[in-house]
């Protein structure tokens, strides 16, 4: 009876409809929390590129102050690939994995602009290839448009220990402060990632040992990223 | 007299809800057939997501959960489960568990959810799930199969704890780093921390001289240690020591 084909298609149909219910009722009921989760981690994110001008650690902010900030400090912006700001847009809404799939006339790119004690700093959202899958990090430029204020990267499966330093050691992106994107004649030189020695201070920093794909895969995307949103700050800069 | 007390006998030995046996239930699975040392069973996951002590404590508790639960459900199905389809039928209850799991962390600790990214869906996966309702709850009432999924999670987490206990203070320099209870968080490089090692004064500058070993970061520092856990756990536990 057990071993009937009847009673094992009656058993396995009832225990899937059962189980579906139960985790599909689950997923709606978390659902909100869920996206809320995700919305402040990545807006987190963007903050932690302005950690040298925050008082409060970044890590340590909950939901609320991370959504008080956003709301009283930060200018959610779109830019198109000409640098026009499209109207009626926020950042937040901007996924740059898509954006960039996109023909390159036709890609949006996110942009907050943070404003504390009277500075307005400008933070651009990146994204390249590491080793083994996507990083992605937030670079906050100072009103000059060339000094950076500091960055935040993150990956999305990197070796531990290795690659993923780039976002667990926070020596690695510490190092970024000060370094200017652009030359003294106004070219675009980016920050370079190199191995042994810095003989460019401004626009050098200092590679991990062991995780040579992942750091050339950040000087790709640091110089490829700047390049999408040289359209707008070069029509700021003009301003 | 004498009747009385045969009489009496059998109402005596109306088993104890939590007797030797079902202690036995739970501690066997610690030491003697622990999972990882003894049956090498679930070394996948402890390799990969021992480097920090927090997210390797929320992966045992996972695995405790996952492993008591799918053991009773199992017990309690065992005589409607179809024999040709038991398998699949086990694999379902695990399967929808360890989703439980997931979407609750995802709601309770986005961040520990983050950095345990794709091994908490492999617990569904992991052998000592599995060959626990095989070896187990089919054959088993399902309280003693509840206790053995105790145990066996129990077991799988002290492995996972002591591996990243070591992982995490030498490789990383730290203890207890990105939990969320501040009172936890034993050494690290932030004021966050209770020894704070980037200090300039207090107990943290005793150990501002120590470098990261790399090494203990990737993990075949894991596989060395496990090794000698193994190692360890047999010289003391002279039983296990295969004679032949």
């Amino acid at each position: 009876m057990r071993n009937s084909t009847n009673y094992i298609v009656k058993f396995v149909l009832i225990m899937t409809v059962v189980v579906a219910f139960i985790l599909a009722g689950m997923q709606t009921v978390l659902k909100p929390i869920h996206d809320l989760n995700e919305a402040v981690y990545n807006k987190k994110s963007v903050l932690l590129a302005v950690q040298p001008v925050l008082d409060q650690s970044v890590e340590a902010m909950t939901a609320e102050d991370v959504q008080g900030i956003f709301d009283q400090d930060i200018e959610e912006l779109v830019v198109d690939s000409e640098g026009n700001i499209i109207e009626g847009k926020k950042a937040e809404e901007i996924n740059l994995e898509e954006q960039l799939k996109k023909p390159e006339g036709e890609q949006q790119y996110p942009l907050y602009v943070f404003e504390s004690e009277g500075e307005k700093y400008y933070i651009v959202s990146v994204r390249g290839q590491g080793l083994w899958d996507a990083i992605w990090g937030n670079i906050a430029l100072e009103s000059d448009l060339s000094t950076i204020v500091g960055v935040s990267f993150d990956h999305a499966g990197e070796t531990p220990g290795l690659g993923a330093e780039i976002k667990d050691n926070p020596a690695f992106p510490a190092q970024f402060k000060g370094k200017e994107l652009y030359d003294e004649s106004g070219n675009l030189v980016s920050v370079k990632v190199v191995k042994g020695v810095i003989n460019d201070p401004e626009h050098q920093v200092d590679a991990i040992s062991g995780a040579t794909v992942t750091c050339n895969g950040v000087t790709n995307m640091m110089y490829k990223g700047i390049k999408n949103y040289e359209p707008y700050l070069n029509s700021l800069r003009k301003n | 007299m004498a009747e009385t007390a045969v009489k009496q006998k059998p109402l005596k030995e109306k088993k104890p809800i939590f007797g030797k046996n079902e202690r036995k239930l739970i501690t066997d699975p610690i030491n003697d057939d622990n999972p990882i040392t003894v049956q090498v069973l679930g070394i996948c996951s402890a390799l990969a997501v021992t480097t920090l002590i927090y997210p390797s404590f929320v992966m045992s508790i996972a695995v405790v959960f996952v492993c008591a639960f799918a053991n009773l459900f199992t017990s309690l199905l065992r005589s409607y489960i179809p024999k040709p389809v038991r398998m699949i039928v086990q694999l379902v209850i695990i399967a929808a568990l360890v989703t439980i799991v997931e979407l609750t962390l995802k709601a309770l600790s986005f961040t520990v959810y983050k950095q345990l990214s794709v091994f908490i869906g492999l617990i569904i996966t992991n052998c000592i799930v599995m060959g626990r309702l095989e070896a187990f709850a089919m054959a088993n009432k399902p309280w003693q199969s509840f206790l053995d999924g105790v145990g066996n999670g129990l077991g799988y987490g002290a492995i996972l704890l002591i591996v990243a206990l070591f992982r995490e203070l030498f490789g990383k320099g730290t203890l207890f780093a990105g939990s969320p209870f501040g009172t936890l968080k034993l050494i690290g490089a932030s004021p966050d921390f209770l020894i704070n090692t980037t200090a300039t004064e207090g107990i943290g500058t005793m150990f501002a001289w120590y470098q990261n070993n790399n090494l203990m970061v990737l993990s075949s520092a894991a596989m060395f240690l496990i090794a000698g856990i193994i190692w360890l756990h047999r010289a003391w536990n002279t039983k296990l020591v295969d004679v032949s």
